[in-house]
């Protein structure tokens, strides 16, 4: 007997038709976030301890600003994908469980596009 | 749950969501430095202050531990989901693997930022 689902059953099935939506969305972000992160952490040790002129200059190419824009947007995504499975695991009050994945959700949203636009005021220098 | 004795893929799992948790608040100091950087010359002295100073120091290096073995575990969960590794023996030698891999990755990324002699 084989225990595990055949993706393509899953595939679009559940209550909310959602399916695998979730599953799908944590690792292709999580596919992303291999480059993504490995390139961000070399670039810190080029620019750690570095002055605000320097940091400001290492930002203001059209790639590394691409690159980190990217990677906040799929950081803060995957990063609250995650957090919504560990809410749903262990907090067991319902009412406190939906407020705290709403909460995270919003906070993440928030804080991505708070991160994007420093980003591009450093990147375009406002 | 915990009356069951740790084994390590019980360890390495619950360290994955451990981990992966640590991350998520990190990210809060990463905008932080970010929104600084944006602000100008003066907030971000104080941004790099913080995180130079010891306390800051150590929050990096835990972050930089759990990134890497959150990394490398992920990566290991991916095989998993393409259908391999799922054997015992092998499960448990890939785990061995991301925790020698997490360390190495960690100590070579602070020996090369104190290296590179910028202190910090």
């Amino acid at each position: 007997m084989r225990l595990r689902t055949p993706l393509a059953r899953a595939r679009g099935v559940g209550s909310a038709k959602e399916g695998t939506g979730h599953w799908w969305a944590q690792r292709l972000t999580s596919l992303a976030l291999v480059p993504l992160s490995l390139w961000f952490a070399a670039s810190l040790l080029a620019i750690v301890g570095a002055d605000h002129a320097s940091a400001v200059q290492w930002l203001q190419s059209p790639l590394r600003a691409t690159l980190l824009m990217l990677l906040i947007a799929i950081a803060f995504h995957h990063g609250q994908l995650g957090m919504q499975v560990v809410i749903e695991d262990y907090v067991a009050h319902e009412g406190v469980m939906v407020a705290a994945i709403i909460l995270v959700k919003f906070l993440a949203l928030l804080l991505s596009v708070a991160c994007i636009l420093a980003v591009l005021r450093i990147a375009v220098g406002m | 749950m915990l009356i069951y004795r740790p084994q390590l893929a019980s360890v390495l799992s619950i360290t994955h969501r451990a981990s992966g948790v640590f991350l998520t608040l990190g990210m809060l100091l990463f905008a932080y430095w970010l929104l600084s950087a944006a602000a100008g010359p003066a907030a971000y002295e104080q941004a790099r202050a913080l995180l130079g100073s010891p306390l800051g120091l150590l929050a990096l290096l835990a972050w930089s531990l759990a990134l890497f073995y959150h990394l490398c575990n992920g990566v290991r969960h991916l095989f998993w989901d393409a259908g391999y590794g799922l054997d015992m023996d092998a499960a448990n030698l890939s785990g061995l693997i991301v925790i020698a891999a997490s360390l190495v990755l960690t100590a070579v990324t602070w020996l090369a930022a104190f290296g590179l002699g910028n202190g910090a």
